[in-house]
């Protein structure tokens, strides 16, 4: 039996009528990747973003490392205190990249471990030029995100997460805002913390990346996690009429 | 040439009350419009719409009108000012309704996901506010800022009426006296353009700094 970072059971999220999920169920295993896709507007990144809770969820319980989070109890919300410290642990990667503009790359990725892990600016500054390092930065610290390209913003963002040393990442769609040339660039940085054996849940149209990198793959549609395989399984021999579909328009539309 | 040696040193004298008036009055009137945006921002619902009332009320009355209902009115309720606290508290009241308008539009022009960003690592609202809302939103509030800080000077001449020394009460007394109202009004005039050319000055080198590193090099 695998150990599962995060468990997610019964899942439900409603935007007044509109039922963004429905009755969601997967197992997130611990050290590996696991690709959410789907449609869009099937709920991928909205289920992403109740990971860390950043959406609310109305239903059912989300797991990370047994814990509940959100809620100390079904109903009742947890404190604001207790939540950061749970998202200290989960970093998160998103499809605009979400630098803050007026610190350069560096001051980016301190910034947490300045105010969130309390290290000294010295020390901060030092793990984040590592931290940059790693992602393949190392002549761009001091630049401003107005400076970089979009491929290195998202790789600034990456460190930024990475910095703080998560036991989960979380990506949301993080190439879908990319030039098509700059895409490579973050994959193969994102295929190194895989390999890193960093438990991954990446929302992504990049089936490439679905087929040859993640160990799971989920499709959503319609709030409806459909199915959770492996990636052959899903990509290749699909069972769900659904699935098929899906991968008939991606095909079409990527064929030339 | 007399005029000027006799009246020249209670005009310079006015003048350094009129800039403390107005200095002081944009530095707490734009703190009270802060504590008023961020209260509205992350307050309960009853406090919003208590400060929105505040908001309409003081944008809604004159300046004047306010002033005297503090300096003669406060104390028949037990607020007793002398004229240059009563002025201050004045212009602090009247300037923070503005500034508190033009720090919401700040708050929402800054993008949602930068905030995200934040909560997502764990940072605590307070640290939020301080380190990315605040100075991200005052990219684009501080053309505002400074426009109505600006506006302000010109309304520290009404606290002549409640006998703050400043330059227009300076200037009424020459004029009276003299009977030189050209020229007492034309060296008003002179101060005030000198003072606002000299803030608006600072004010596009401050905003030239801070939005130094913020243009998208295409």
């Amino acid at each position: 039996m695998q150990a599962s970072a995060v468990e997610i059971r019964n899942v439900n999220k409603f935007y007044g009528p509109f039922q963004a999920l429905k009755d969601v169920d997967l197992s997130v295993p611990a050290g590996k990747v696991t690709c959410l896709i789907g449609p869009s507007g099937s709920g991928k990144s909205t289920l992403l973003r109740c990971i860390n809770f950043l959406e609310e969820y109305d239903s059912g319980e989300i797991r990370i490392d047994g814990r509940l989070i959100g809620y100390d109890a079904p109903g009742r919300k947890m404190s604001g205190r207790a939540l950061r410290e749970m998202r200290r642990s989960i970093g998160m990667v998103f499809q605009q990249f979400n630098l803050w503009p007026h610190m350069s790359a560096r001051e980016n990725v301190a910034e947490g471990l300045i105010r969130v892990r309390g290290l000294s600016k010295t020390e901060a500054g030092a793990r984040a030029a590592e931290a940059l390092a790693k992602v393949g930065l190392a002549d761009k610290m001091d630049n401003h995100p107005s400076r970089l390209s979009g491929g290195q913003q998202q790789r600034v963002a990456i460190a930024r997460a990475i910095a703080m040393e998560p036991r989960l990442m979380l990506f949301d769609e993080p190439t879908s805002a990319l030039d098509p040339e700059l895409v490579g660039e973050v994959l193969t940085v994102m295929k190194t913390l895989a390999a890193e054996g960093m438990t991954m849940v990446v929302v992504t149209h990049e089936m490439g990346f679905a087929a040859h990198v993640a160990d799971r793959v989920a499709f959503m549609e319609r709030g409806e996690l459909v199915a959770a395989d492996t990636p052959d399984r899903i990509l290749h021999q699909p069972q769900d009429p659904r699935i098929q579909s899906f991968l008939r328009t991606y095909h079409e539309r990527n064929s030339f | 040439m007399d005029l000027l040696s006799q009246y020249g040193p209670a005009l310079l004298r006015g003048f350094g009350y009129t800039v403390l008036c107005w200095a002081l009055g944009t530095v707490f009137g734009m703190a009270l419009g802060l504590v008023i945006a961020l209260l509205r921002h992350y307050g309960p619902r009853w406090l919003c719409w208590v400060l929105q009332v505040y908001i309409e009320v003081i944008r809604g009355t004159p300046f004047l009108v306010q002033l005297f209902v503090l300096y003669y009115g406060g104390p028949l309720i037990g607020l007793r000012l002398d004229a240059l606290p009563a002025g201050l508290l004045g212009l602090t009241i009247y300037g923070s309704p503005y500034f508190a308008e033009i720090f919401r539009a700040g708050f929402r022009a800054v993008p949602l996901g930068q905030l995200e960003a934040a909560r997502a690592i764990g940072m605590t609202e307070a640290a939020i506010v301080r380190r990315i809302l605040l100075p991200l939103s005052l990219v684009s509030a501080l053309p505002a800022l400074i426009n109505f800080s600006i506006i302000l000077t010109k309304e520290t001449v009404i606290l002549s009426i409640i006998t703050v020394p400043e330059l227009m009460y300076q200037v009424s007394r020459m004029s009276t006296e003299t009977f030189r109202y050209v020229e007492a009004n034309l060296v008003l005039a002179l101060f005030f353009w000198g003072l606002v050319e000299a803030i608006s000055r600072l004010g596009r080198r401050f905003e030239a700094r801070i939005t130094k590193h913020l243009i998208e090099r295409t």
